[in-house]
């Protein structure tokens, strides 16, 4: 096979290969926001909350999935869940629990930054127009935190989609996955892995380009 | 007191642990931890290998990574964050070319004839451009294209050496890629340290006739670098999980070792266990190390650092 130059063929001929793995990239990015938010949501009440308990080990939970390599908590339920629900499950569903686990913890902390950085005599003038705590949280505190935390709930979104690309260790074919097939079985390594990286480039930008926009948006109002 | 009741919560939450990885559902797995302690080959003993060793060896590695990536993600990114900010002309006359007519613009422009370049606006685009393609590629696909595309792009003698006469080819790609990699994300940091300080901090020193590199190297330098010391821990701890990557080409740090240890004796539980503690270990030295270095090199008086 000749190797020598720049093979654009190969990369138009394996598009719909790649797009299909661009297409599990985006799953596992989409479902591991929504599960990430959900759980980092309710850790993030339960570090803030009253229960001291509950505080404490949401806090522990944050410290310790925080101070691990992502690569790590991946092998783990890759390894874990099979043995937890005692049957195979497949590759998907042990790397998406391990994305929700290990992103729930960031996004606790953006959660519990985004909250604390409503100034406190906001929440006290909410109580001292007789709101209850649900009210107060619901129609004072959250909306301000909520418009702080936008901005870094989609960079660590973005942080996300970039991080999907781990999920090559366990062989999963998301899109570098893919693009690793066909560059492989062709022999095409350096067509593959520069396309790859323009691809995430433009889309990365591209979010990041959006992001600032919709900062300076909810910063003008 | 408080010790106590401390010490009490971390039991409990270890008890508390125990007792639900002990009772999820229907867990089947042999435990032996001793195989953990393998210091040489004993097949009686469930030892293929030293992975007491193993482990030992990856944790070098992997902390030889970080380190070595460090040393230069933190000058590179500095000079990068630095550069960001820079908001000055440094203007450099183009010597025996005289222009006809007169122009200007923020990168080139005339002055009585004579053609001057704007050298800060270049750096100025160039540290940009950089920190937003390092940063919008995945660290994996930069891995990649540092260890399979990049000796391609070289001559063949150049490319050679890269990929197979350069001593420890794996791992010396793992260092310049991570380094590379985290500088933009120190340069990030800088810049937003150096933007944190009042502007008012700058005037004063332009007003007492200061320079603008001596504005930088006594009053706006040190008192972001003291400013950024947490996030900066942060983005190390970063290095030092990130170095986990390098398993990908063949780097055999911690988790690759206990990886190894899983295919050789089946107990990956143990081995994974192994290296959580490490990597918890190391992380919490480094903070508390941190945490002192912050207290030792605090500004007197300044509430932005105590308030953290």
């Amino acid at each position: 096979m000749e190797s020598g130059g720049f093979d654009t063929h190969i990369i138009f001929h394996s598009i719909p290969f790649l797009a299909k793995g661009m297409l599990l990239t985006l799953e596992l990015t989409v479902l591991g926001i929504g599960g990430g938010l959900v759980f980092g949501t309710l850790l993030a009440l339960c570090r803030l909350g009253k229960f001291r308990a509950l505080a404490f080990a949401a806090g522990t939970y944050v410290n310790f999935f925080r101070s691990m390599p992502l690569i790590l908590v991946i092998f783990w339920f890759y390894f874990l869940i099979p043995l937890v629900v005692g049957e195979e499950v497949g590759a998907f569903q042990s790397v998406l629990t391990a994305f929700i686990m290990f992103e729930a913890a960031y996004y606790c902390e953006i959660m519990r930054a985004g909250i604390q950085s409503v100034r406190v005599g906001q929440a006290h003038a909410g109580q001292a127009l007789g709101l209850t705590y649900q009210q107060n949280m619901r129609y004072v505190v959250l909306p301000q935190a909520f418009r702080n935390m936008i901005p870094i709930l989609m960079s660590q979104a973005i942080v996300l989609f970039q991080d999907t690309a781990l999920v090559y260790v366990v062989g999963l074919s998301d899109f570098l996955y893919s693009a690793d097939i066909v560059a492989n079985s062709e022999n095409r390594l350096m067509e593959m892995y520069i396309t790859v990286a323009i691809v995430y480039f433009s889309m990365c930008s591209l979010a990041q380009f959006l992001v600032r926009n919709l900062q300076k948006k909810f910063a003008h109002e | 007191m408080a010790k106590m009741r401390g010490a009490l919560r971390v039991g409990l939450s270890v008890a508390v642990l125990l007792g639900l990885t002990g009772c999820a559902g229907d867990f089947r797995y042999n435990w032996n931890w001793s195989i953990l302690a393998c210091t040489s080959e004993n097949i009686d003993a469930g030892c293929i290998g030293p992975y007491f060793f193993w482990i030992l060896e990856g944790l070098s590695w992997t902390i030889a990574v970080a380190s070595a990536a460090w040393v230069i993600a933190f000058p590179l990114g500095s000079v990068f964050g630095i550069l960001r900010t820079f908001d000055k002309p440094i203007l450099v006359v183009v010597p025996f070319v005289k222009s006809p007519i007169y122009f200007r613009t923020r990168a080139i422009g005339t002055s009585k004839g004579i053609i001057w370049v704007n050298v800060a606006w270049f750096l100025h685009g160039f540290a940009n451009v950089y920190v937003t393609i390092f940063r919008n590629v995945p660290l994996l696909v930069q891995l990649f294209l540092w260890y399979f595309v990049f000796p391609e792009l070289l001559s063949d003698e150049a490319g050679m050496w890269v990929k197979r006469e350069m001593p420890l080819p794996e791992f010396w790609t793992a260092v310049v890629c991570l380094g590379l990699y985290s500088a933009s994300r120190v340069a990030e940091q800088v810049r937003a340290g150096i933007n944190s300080i009042s502007r008012g901090q700058q005037y004063a020193a332009m007003a007492i006739g200061l320079t603008p590199v001596q504005v930088y190297r006594y009053v706006l330098l040190p008192v972001a670098f003291r400013i950024i010391i947490p996030p900066l821990t942060s983005d190390f701890l970063g290095v030092f999980k990130n170095s986990s990557l390098a398993l990908t080409i063949g780097v055999l740090e911690l988790t690759a070792m206990t990886r190894q240890i899983e295919e050789y004796s089946y107990q990956g539980f143990e081995a994974f266990t192994a290296a959580t503690v490490l990597y918890i270990g190391v992380t919490a030295i480094v903070m508390v190390a941190m945490r002192v270095v912050e207290g030792r090199v605090r500004i007197p008086g300044m509430i932005s650092l105590e308030a953290k």
